[in-house]
């Protein structure tokens, strides 16, 4: 019952919809300007400090574990004196887990806050998107946990206090081979985060060195919900290991699903897994699986439990690997800023480009030339509704 | 390679039997109103809202879970119709006689209304929808597997399209609907109450909403503010694939659509997914504008 003026109304309709549809998809702004870091040196009492993540969105644990552990830095700094007698204030801003709004925010820190050095992100996509903001404006940015090579990519004054995918990948085929002793895998990765991408070609190169069989190589989007198409297409081959590197929001329903669809493969992911969200999700699904991380509350050294100690008598809680890296992040950059010859953002550059065997929580680390550490890997399992159980530690 | 067949049809029509609950709700609207409710996927994702809260209360007092999954459904249903209704007598009401674009402006207006009132009230930040009945396999030889969540999404959807199909069909309040859709001005001389209908129309639609996000909720136990936006945007290409204002087309079309996405993800690429979905819309509206069961009616002069 369609009236022939109402043909057009629902051609118009329809073009709305999908203009809609466009707009929602996001875009990343570039900013044309150019500006020296001049006026970003410390001057006052004070030494500015910016941070942004995901503090809300579907990301938004990431953000909030990370905000903890470099907040808790911070005020030992400070309690302790700050740095050449100064302060160190953190100015700390919410990207919602969009790209578009990192790049925002950033160049409202460094243009409107005048901050001297960055902390942030978690996730590759935003740190990439931000990081080019950083660059330009000269003023330094470390990332506590975007573990994909693009990352420090961006330009010299791009660091980060984790180690990177084609490592992360590697760590989980090399776990796979000699430790499960497994040889028949199958891939499943988010297409649309970078991060997953880096993971898995990593994790497919280096399965397939070591004598392993790739059965499966299929993908998904961020935000699909549903995966039972793609699974049913992974379980025609039979795989013995299920590779899953993509954030805990979507590895939980990938989970539940496959369990649904009979699919009994080992689960195997990186450090995307990490957050108290995939047991709740996944449910009983994802336990039995394996993951990658920067570090494991339950390794018994002084440091690790140092910091365990005092972050649950701050917080009331086990930190997570993500609260561990945003406090090494932190404690790398108050460390290089003690060496540095000024408060500027240049020389904070240079002091952290030489950032070698500094003993943080997630391990020793070094600064190598790419500006990525070099630094040991854990692998831990899931036992049990937000639990994960310390499994073994991979050396670079 | 029948058995992979067979999963994705089952894969298939579990998905589009949601996508059909809610382009019934558009399609309903458009043919009573001819104007595209954008607001309806919000009222989807309210629907899923409230019976993650329901759920809370709910579960303790009430220890049989098909009680309970089936109050929970009622309750969501209830609170979409409210929703719903408010929604109507608060923006579009005031707007009836209006040009259409106005409506249509004011529909996405609300739409974004919702979306952004659900991210202050709820969080931007996930929740995690409560299984409501374990997950229980029926059927799993030679590889093919159908759970009762599956089995529950598509009986379900049946029977409202059913209980739907009756009304409009067989009951008075229905006869009114079709008169009001081919004509409103005849049918208000005629003696039907139209703003009785239209209110009608919006608390069909709106409970089928809710009954729907009952059903999403329970399949993929991930609810956020703008889970929606996709949801809305693949049940109105249904209802437009099937012909918007035709109740079987809506019905239809969600199942088709369902299925191709499945056999699309299947054998070419998940990439493909919304790339299909909106590839539809783009055909049908180059070769058949009035849909699958549409048609086209002159205008008169």
């Amino acid at each position: 019952m369609i009236t022939s003026a109402s043909r057009t109304t629902v051609k118009i309709l329809s073009f709305v919809g999908c203009v809609l549809f466009i707009l929602n998809s996001g875009c990343v702004k570039k900013d044309g300007t150019t500006g020296g870091s001049s006026s970003n040196v410390a001057t006052g009492n004070e030494i500015l400090v910016g941070e942004f993540g995901s503090m809300t969105g579907s990301e938004s644990t990431f953000g909030v574990s990370t905000h903890k552990g470099i907040l808790m830095a911070l005020d030992e700094v400070n309690k302790a004196g700050g740095v050449k007698g100064k302060k160190i204030q953190l100015k700390n801003y919410d990207d919602q887990g969009q790209a578009s709004e990192a790049v925002t925010i950033v160049t409202k820190l460094i243009t409107q806050d005048k901050v001297s050095l960055l902390l942030g992100e978690v996730a590759s996509s935003r740190s990439i998107a931000a990081g080019a903001v950083a660059q330009q404006y000269k003023v330094p940015m470390v990332s506590p946990s975007s573990t994909n090579p693009k990352v420090t990519q961006v330009g010299d004054y791009i660091f980060r206090v984790c180690f990177i995918d084609p490592f992360q990948g590697s760590v989980m085929a090399r776990f796979a081979i000699n430790n499960l002793k497994l040889k028949k895998a199958a891939v499943f990765r988010d297409i649309k985060a970078d991060y997953s991408v880096g993971l898995a070609n990593f994790f497919v190169d280096e399965y397939k060195k070591m004598g392993g069989e790739v059965v499966a190589d299929v993908s998904y989007a961020s935000g699909d919900m549903d995966f039972k198409s793609q699974l049913t297409s992974i379980k025609g081959k039979n795989p013995d290991v299920l590779f899953v590197p993509g954030y805990y929001t979507e590895v939980g329903l990938v989970a539940r699903q496959a369990r649904e669809l009979g699919l009994k493969a080992v689960l195997l992911g990186g450090d995307g897994w990490d957050s108290e969200k995939l047991t709740e999700i996944g449910g009983d699904a994802v336990v039995g699986g394996y993951f990658s991380n920067h570090y494991s509350h339950e390794d018994q050294s002084p440091v690790v439990q140092n910091f365990v100690a005092q972050f649950k008598a701050r917080y009331g809680e086990v930190p997570s690997g993500l609260a561990a890296q945003g406090y090494d992040a932190a404690m790398v950059a108050v460390d290089a800023m003690k060496r540095a010859s000024e408060l500027s953002p240049k020389a904070f550059r240079e002091a952290l480009a030489q950032t070698k065997n500094f003993q943080g929580v997630t391990g020793m680390i070094t600064i190598n030339e790419e500006r990525n550490a070099v630094k040991p890997a854990v692998v831990l399992k899931v036992v049990g509704p937000q639990k994960f159980s310390y499994v073994t530690t991979i050396n670079p | 390679m029948l058995q992979a067949f067979l999963q994705n049809i089952i894969n298939g029509l579990a998905q589009g039997s949601v996508y059909a609950l809610v382009a019934l709700g558009y399609t309903m609207v458009y043919g009573v109103l001819q104007f595209i409710n954008f607001a309806h996927s919000d009222i989807f994702m309210l629907g899923a809202f409230s019976g993650y809260y329901l759920a809370k209360w709910l579960s303790p007092a009430i220890q049989n879970p098909m009680l309970l999954m089936v109050s929970i459904i009622l309750g969501s249903m209830a609170f979409c119709v409210a929703v719903g209704l408010t929604v109507e007598r608060i923006a579009y009401r005031p707007l009836r006689g209006a040009p259409r674009l106005n409506v249509l402006i004011t529909a996405i207006g609300v739409s974004l209304f919702l979306e952004n009132l659900g991210q202050i009230i709820f969080g931007a930040d996930p929740q995690v929808f409560p299984a409501l009945i374990p997950t229980r396999s029926l059927l799993e030889g030679d590889g093919l597997v159908l759970n009762n969540i599956q089995l529950t999404v598509v009986l379900v959807s049946l029977i409202l399209m059913g209980v739907l199909h009756w009304i409009v069909r067989h009951t008075k309040l229905g006869i009114a609907m079709r008169a009001v859709s081919f004509d409103i001005e005849v049918a208000n001389l005629m003696g039907i109450p139209t703003d009785t209908i239209i209110i009608f129309t919006f608390t069909i639609g709106s409970s089928l909403a809710g009954a729907a996000s009952i059903l999403y909720g329970l399949s993929y136990p991930k609810i956020e503010p703008l889970l929606g936006m996709m949801i809305g945007l693949k049940a109105f290409v249904a209802a437009v694939f099937g012909g918007i204002g035709s109740i079987l087309g809506a019905a239809v079309g969600g199942i088709v659509l369902g299925l191709a996405e499945s056999f699309t993800v299947y054998y070419i690429s998940s990439t493909f997914r919304d790339a299909i979905a909106f590839g539809i819309l783009i055909l049908i509206l180059l070769f058949r504008p009035a849909g699958l069961f549409g048609t086209f009616r002159r205008e008169k002069v």
